[in-house]
């Protein structure tokens, strides 16, 4: 049955990217247990805005798990304590009365604050711009069932390809690594019929993209997979590291 | 009444009116090309795919979204697939049959020759995808898969599981991102459009807000795309993203761009119901488990609070089966969604009480689990079951879901013609912003066809019809239009920010929402249109006497970004209820319950209302002036839609 929390928050405020940030403390009163996380925050910030204060900015847009917006560190956690869940799904009903609840933004080199809990991720795009494409040009593709894909290789590809690109993964790591999110992106079309002329450049390329953004190295901890709304596997990081020896390898011999 | 703008559909047989048209349509030498520069504003399945083909041909190209990345447009959020003519099932589909399809299902309010062009495409769409390399559903033998959708009777759908728009707006971003790596593309995130110039009466340019840092730009373009989405977020709860809004096709439609239909509204049926005044947006499940679930509310509205197992067979009212027995709990999305209104308008909702009363019916699986066994229910609805009980804490295997009905999708917007250009020449309106295709009702799967037909294949042919008679480049940034748009758009923003009120922008927005929901939703009739006219101005007078925004100009401030939408979206609300009002039947989307057979049926006026209603701003607090641009049907019948 529905009821209603009190808790308290601590909130990461920074009022740009230059500044200091600093924990704030904020009571979260009367909390109906059915709202999501990002509605109590919509609650938390009317009442800020009551007393003329800036409310919290956060990221955030289709609130159905699907768009990636969302980026928050849950008492330590990117995403919070429920498996599977990005912010904008969890509920308030995962809490208790009383609690205290740390929210803090992603936190990565790569990932700099622009405001309170708002980063810039926008060093996953340029990694997708260095190779995660296949160069087809509109009006060139030929008759959609000539190219025949086994059945487990596009259930295969489908599964990196649900990845939403928040950076979870990257929060989640000791390293700021973004091996699990590059990972994805590069056996999402490695692993299909239509990506192969591409393979080799797009691996190196991304990788080395991966490096240049200051992304840390992979130790094969795993918290990536642990915090991965969308579960994507680890497995995917051994394939990369496979098509990245492969690729190194073959560039070798053609230099 | 002034002349309607030419809508420009080719004269000839229907078949042949795309293929002649792109044969006398214009072209641009390719060394010409790269002298244009096209502005490109929303980066969905629509404006990805347009900014990605026309940089390919060689045109220069801004792109403009407000997400921090422009994979992360509304189009990602659409589950169910994509229609296309293929016939991979050899189940006697054809481009006709699609066409047909579409024209029906939008209860005869589109354009022949837009829908036809459409379906021709759609198979064009397909192909271009695959080799892009989304990963669509495969059969066994590595052909791909089709399934049925939304009550067609062919398997002409493409999927790829439940996150179709994911997948195809992932490829369509890869195809921009390969664009922007070759320096064809300049990408513009976290920036939106708030103004349009237009030199000479041609769109010309856009005013735009960095959303980090508050600085305000100029753009200047030989021609303006907007593929910036609908305009559903006017009822604060809908299944949009937080950000969807009105502003850029409202500010184009204050510049002279016509808005064409805004009435048409689509409802969707299978939706989690409320669960509280907290709630910022709806959240919208698959049509699909209408296939196994049964809807009912209790006969007695004494038992709506009581625990549904405990309501026993016969005090139960599948009121679906009832009316409509042979499509039962399969009937169309719009006759659904009304008919669970009416029964929680009757008292006999269930679920929390939201404001006065229940808002949400039973979807039974009950029955399904005890003939087919829970792993079979498992195994068709998992995912959807896990999310349901995700957001509302319920176990919907043990427990009958709640459902009720929500904003999904907008069918009218800025009118154009068959280049896909606005009445103000250069702009250019793409996907749910314009109006053209899915008349008064949308079908399911039809949204990412035409968000991409757009994009990928109308926009390239038909842009240059516009562009070849301008030398390109001849505006620059520092003509005096631009400096009185940019003028006009600081001296808002100072507005808003001096006002210094009591509520929020959200509190506005939720007062705004559910006027509109509840005297222009699914059912509207004129006395309560006239009460939201009436309530409105009043309303648009508080909200810039008493709004409060905190923060500056000069920052990220998305209380001040909110407000600019909200304030559009309560203007735009007024010419959404002057358009139900207008329009005296009931038709798709459009329910006017004065206008209805004697059992209940949506009534059609095709003698009068065969038509497009585009609306004319002319001025600030004067009626937008009403044209007509009349629907001829030369290759299908009007018929009325049965499901009894």
């Amino acid at each position: 049955m529905e009821s209603k929390l009190n808790l308290t928050l601590k909130v990461w405020r920074q009022s740009d990217r230059q500044s200091q940030g600093r924990l704030v403390t904020y009571p979260a009163e009367g909390i109906p247990t059915s709202a999501s996380f990002l509605e109590m925050l919509d609650i938390v910030n009317e009442g800020l805005i009551s007393n003329g204060e800036e409310p919290i900015a956060f990221d955030h847009d289709c609130r159905e798990g699907i768009c990636g917006s969302c980026s928050l560190v849950i008492n330590g956690v990117p995403h919070g304590p429920e498996k599977a869940t990005t912010s904008c799904q969890l509920h308030m009903r995962s809490f208790r009365n009383g609690d205290t609840i740390y929210i803090e933004p992603f936190r990565a080199r790569a990932f700099p604050v622009v405001k309170d809990l708002v980063v810039d991720r926008s060093a996953f795009d340029r990694i997708q711009q260095s190779g995660g494409f296949i160069s087809v040009r509109t009006g060139s593709a030929v008759e959609a069932n000539s190219i025949l894909v086994a059945k487990d290789d596009a259930d295969h590809a489908f599964r990196a390809a649900t990845c939403i690109g928040c950076g979870a993964c990257v929060a989640a790591c000791k390293n700021a690594s973004a091996m699990l999110f590059v990972a994805a992106k590069v056996s999402h079309l490695n692993i299909l019929p239509q990506g192969q002329p591409e393979k080799d450049e797009r691996t190196i390329r991304m990788v080395q993209q991966m490096d240049a953004e200051g992304f840390g190295g992979c130790t094969n901890q795993y918290e990536c997979e642990a915090v991965c709304p969308k579960e994507i596997s680890v497995d995917f990081i051994g394939r990369l590291n496979r098509d990245y020896a492969a690729a190194a390898a073959a560039e070798t011999v053609t230099a | 009444m002034s002349s309607f703008p030419d809508s420009k559909v080719p004269s000839g047989p229907l078949q042949d009116k795309w293929t002649q048209h792109k044969f006398k349509s214009a072209l641009i030498n390719p060394k010409n090309k790269r002298r244009y520069t096209v502005l490109v504003v929303g980066s969905g399945l629509a404006g990805s795919s347009a900014a990605a083909t026309l940089s390919e041909l060689g045109y220069k190209v801004k792109c403009f979204c407000y997400q921090d990345s422009p994979r992360r447009a509304h189009s990602i959020a659409a589950q169910g697939g994509i229609n296309a003519a293929k016939n991979y099932q050899n189940d006697g589909d054809s481009v006709y049959r699609l066409f047909y399809d579409t024209i029906k299902g939008g209860d005869y309010r589109s354009r022949e020759a837009n829908v036809y062009r459409l379906a021709e495409v759609s198979v064009n769409i397909i192909d271009q995808c695959v080799a892009q390399g989304v990963p669509f559903a495969r059969e066994y033998g590595g052909l791909l898969d089709n399934r049925s959708f939304g009550g067609a009777q062919v398997s002409r759908t493409f999927y790829a599981a439940g996150q179709t728009g994911q997948q195809l707006l992932l490829g369509a971003y890869s195809a921009l991102n390969k664009q922007i790596a070759a320096g064809a593309v300049k990408m513009y995130p976290r920036t939106e459009m708030l103004d349009l110039v237009l030199v000479d009466g041609h769109a010309k340019g856009i005013i735009t807000r960095n959303l980090s840092t508050g600085k305000i730009e100029r753009h200047a373009g030989d021609a303006v795309l907007l593929c910036t989405g609908g305009y559903g977020n006017v009822f604060f709860l809908s299944t949009n993203a937080m950000g969807c809004n009105v502003t850029a096709t409202w500010r184009a439609h204050k510049r002279g761009a016509w808005f064409a239909n805004p009435c048409y509204t689509q409802i969707h049926p299978t939706c989690i119901p409320r669960s509280g005044d907290y709630q910022s947006k709806l959240t919208l499940m698959s049509e699909s488990l209408r296939n196994d679930g049964r809807v009912w509310v209790p006969k007695n509205a004494a038992d709506c609070d009581k625990d549904p197992d405990s309501i026993p067979e016969e005090a139960r009212d599948y009121f679906l089966e009832r009316k409509y027995p042979s499509f039962g709990n399969l009937a169309p999305r719009d006759i659904s969604s009304r008919a669970a209104k009416e029964a929680c308008d009757d008292g006999r909702g269930v679920g929390p009480v939201v404001g006065s009363h229940r808002e949400g019916v039973y979807l039974d699986f009950a029955e399904s689990i005890r003939d087919f066994g829970e792993d079979t229910i498992r195994a068709r609805y998992g995912n959807l079951f896990d999310m349901y009980s995700r957001i509302t804490g319920e176990n919907p295997y043990r427990t009958p879901m709640r459902i009720y009905p929500a904003v999904h999708y907008t069918m009218g917007g800025l009118w154009v013609d068959y280049n896909l250009m606005s009445s103000i020449p250069g702009l250019h309106v793409l996907g749910e912003a314009n109006f053209s295709d899915h008349g008064a009702n949308r079908l399911g799967a039809s949204a990412l066809m035409q968000g991409l037909a757009d994009g990928y294949f109308v926009i390239p042919s038909t842009l240059p019809n516009y562009l070849a008679p301008q030398p390109p480049g001849q505006v620059k940034e520092n003509h005096e239009a631009f400096a009185a748009a940019e003028n006009d758009v600081r001296e808002r923003i100072n507005r808003f920010l001096k006002v210094n009120g009591k509520r929020s922008v959200d509190s506005f927005h939720r007062e705004l929402g559910l006027l509109i929901w509840n005297k222009c939703g699914m059912a509207r009739d004129r006395e309560g249109l006239q009460e939201a006219l009436k309530r409105l101005p009043e309303i648009r007078a508080e909200f810039w006497s008493n709004v409060r925004i905190p923060g500056g100009a000069d920052q990220v401030n998305p209380e001040l970004e909110k407000a600019g939408r909200v304030a559009d979206f309560i203007e735009f609300g007024e010419t959404m209820c002057l358009d139900a009002l207008s329009r005296e039947e009931s038709c798709g989307g459009h329910f006017r319950t004065e206008y209805q057979t004697p059992d209940g049926e949506a009534l059609r006026n095709d003698e009068q209302f065969a038509y497009v209603a585009a609306w004319e701003h002319t001025g600030e607090n004067v009626a937008p002036k009403l044209h007509q641009e009349p629907l001829n049907f030369e290759n299908v019948k009007l018929s009325v839609r049965s499901y009894k």
